[in-house]
């Protein structure tokens, strides 16, 4: 479903992604693992059509996303590390505005919005404005949305960031039976290494913009002799802290958060 | 087409729930009605120009139409901070569509804030003297208020914060309004001024507002519908190529 031979990105002399390659079956949960600036995020871009790639191949249920975007983009449902819903509009018109985009046929986009929001506990408070949800359900909202076109493949990045463990373990719970249900193929990040532990069906671990290790977890923990994932991933990928620089989007939200809290 | 109109409806929604947004808006062209409407208002007449509420009312009108434009094209940049973007820009929508939507959204709103300010002035003692040529002056409304959106969006496109934005305010926007003769009759000017002001695309805005409410012309409506409709098409053509080459 996802191939990738000698990816490459390179912004300037600074290299995210350093020829990297890996396979994703149909119907298969995915998880991708790196510390932070590891180049998961920038691998999900290129994915999904935000950004070329310096050199190598991509290709999603056999399209190439770099060239067939509008084609790629269709089987793609995406939710991102950071929110991106519009806070002036309500649940519904989120999703709604969605699916005018995918041409989802009216009919059948109200009866998914309908269904989806009800999965996702979120259809009583289909007409309250997005900025009035807490994390949590911005989270669920924003999943549901990247599913209304049935797409054939999800891409989550860090979903459950910032949430109690809760909303978590239901996310998780959602996506699992999503993928049972529907066959839908999954390619997750986290930081959890227990999330990943308990949905992936397969793990590759990548650091410095390299894949470390692939496998099951099973095998990880095999191949590094660990008790857990956890300790998998750090005897792999050794135990210094990465700093990534705050780029000026981070400092925006950091203004924009304080600014909200000092008028609450 | 159904691209277009969604993003559209979503500009002019978030617009009208945003009621403070809106009230702000209309404070500057109300002082800018009453400051120097009425202060200057005596100096103008004893100088033979007339009444100046009447020269005024289609600068602030223009005026209201340019800021509103930008900031709904300049917007693109807290889509982008905030997120909203990537959503629209992953859709499987040409790129082109995506510009379209949204600048036509800004412009309705920018055009929608014309006409509040519009009512502002009749009640200041403005009065359209040439019914007939209203739907000119609609037309310069929306070749001003397009031109200025897709302005606003092509210099969000390649500001990735609002860092650049002051810099915008001062050094584009403000003298494409100062010097569009939206305040004072472009004739008998010293010459930079008059150059200036003939490459000033706002000024041929207020001029066909000018002359389709008031009839008082400088260059005259043909001209100024030509220019404004060559450099609206110019400016979305720049706002959609920049546009298209967003990465994140």
């Amino acid at each position: 479903m996802i191939q990738v031979r000698n990816l490459v990105k390179a912004y300037g002399d600074f290299m995210a992604v350093k020829d990297i390659s890996f396979d994703v079956d149909e119907g298969e949960i995915f998880a991708f693992l790196g510390p932070n600036g590891a180049g998961k995020t920038t691998t999900i871009k290129i994915l999904t059509t935000l950004l070329k790639p310096t050199s190598g191949t991509v290709r999603l249920d056999g399209l190439d996303p770099t060239v067939q975007h509008n084609e790629a983009r269709k089987r793609f449902g995406i939710v991102f590390q950071d929110p991106s819903l519009d806070d002036e509009l309500t649940a519904y018109e989120n999703m709604d505005f969605h699916g005018v985009l995918y041409k989802v046929p009216r009919k059948i986009r109200a009866e998914r919005i309908e269904s989806l929001l009800k999965l996702f506990e979120l259809w009583d408070r289909r007409n309250d404005p997005v900025k009035q949800f807490s994390g949590g359900m911005k989270r669920r909202l924003e999943i549901a949305r990247g599913l209304l076109h049935t797409p054939k493949i999800v891409f989550l990045d860090e979903p459950t960031l910032g949430l109690d463990p809760q909303t978590r373990n239901q996310l998780w719970t959602h996506v699992k039976k999503l993928n049972e249900e529907e066959r839908v193929t999954v390619f997750m990040t986290t930081h959890y290494m227990e999330e990943a532990d308990r949905v992936a069906h397969r793990i590759a671990i990548i650091d410095h913009g390299k894949i470390v290790a692939q496998g099951t977890s099973h095998q990880l923990k095999e191949q590094t002799g660990a008790e857990t994932l956890e300790q998998a991933f750090l005897s792999l990928t050794g135990s210094t802290i990465r700093d990534e620089d705050a780029t000026s989007v981070d400092q925006m939200r950091n203004m924009a958060r304080m600014f909200r809290g000092r008028r609450r | 087409m159904s691209a277009i109109y969604i993003l559209w409806l979503r500009q002019v929604k978030r617009y009208v729930r945003s009621k403070p947004r809106i009230i702000a808006s209309l404070g500057q062209p109300l002082l800018f009605l009453i400051a120097l409407g009425f202060g200057f208002g005596p100096i103008f007449q004893r100088a033979g120009q007339g009444n100046y509420i009447q020269f005024l009312a289609p600068g602030v009108i223009a005026m209201t139409i340019l800021f509103t434009a930008i900031f709904s094209g300049i917007e693109l940049i807290w889509d982008r901070q905030f997120g909203f973007l990537k959503e629209t820009l992953v859709a499987p929508v040409p790129r082109i569509l995506v510009m379209i939507g949204r600048t036509l959204g800004g412009a309705t709103v920018a055009m929608i804030q014309g006409v509040i300010v519009v009512a502002i002035c009749f009640a200041a003692g403005f009065r359209i003297t040439n019914v007939g040529a209203l739907p000119i002056a609609i037309l310069v409304m929306i070749l001003v208020a397009v031109m200025f959106t897709a302005l606003g969006t092509a210099i969000a496109s390649v500001l990735s914060d609002f860092q650049g934005f002051q810099l915008v305010m001062n050094f584009l926007v403000m003298p494409i309004f100062f010097l569009s003769g939206a305040l004072f009759p472009l004739t008998n000017l010293p010459k930079v001024l008059d150059v200036i002001a003939s490459v000033d695309p706002l000024s041929y805005g207020v001029d066909g507002l000018r002359s389709a409410l008031v009839g008082i012309a400088h260059f005259g409506i043909p001209l100024d519908l030509l220019v404004l409709s060559i450099i609206a098409a110019a400016l979305l053509g720049t706002g959609s190529f920049l546009f298209s080459r967003i990465q994140l």
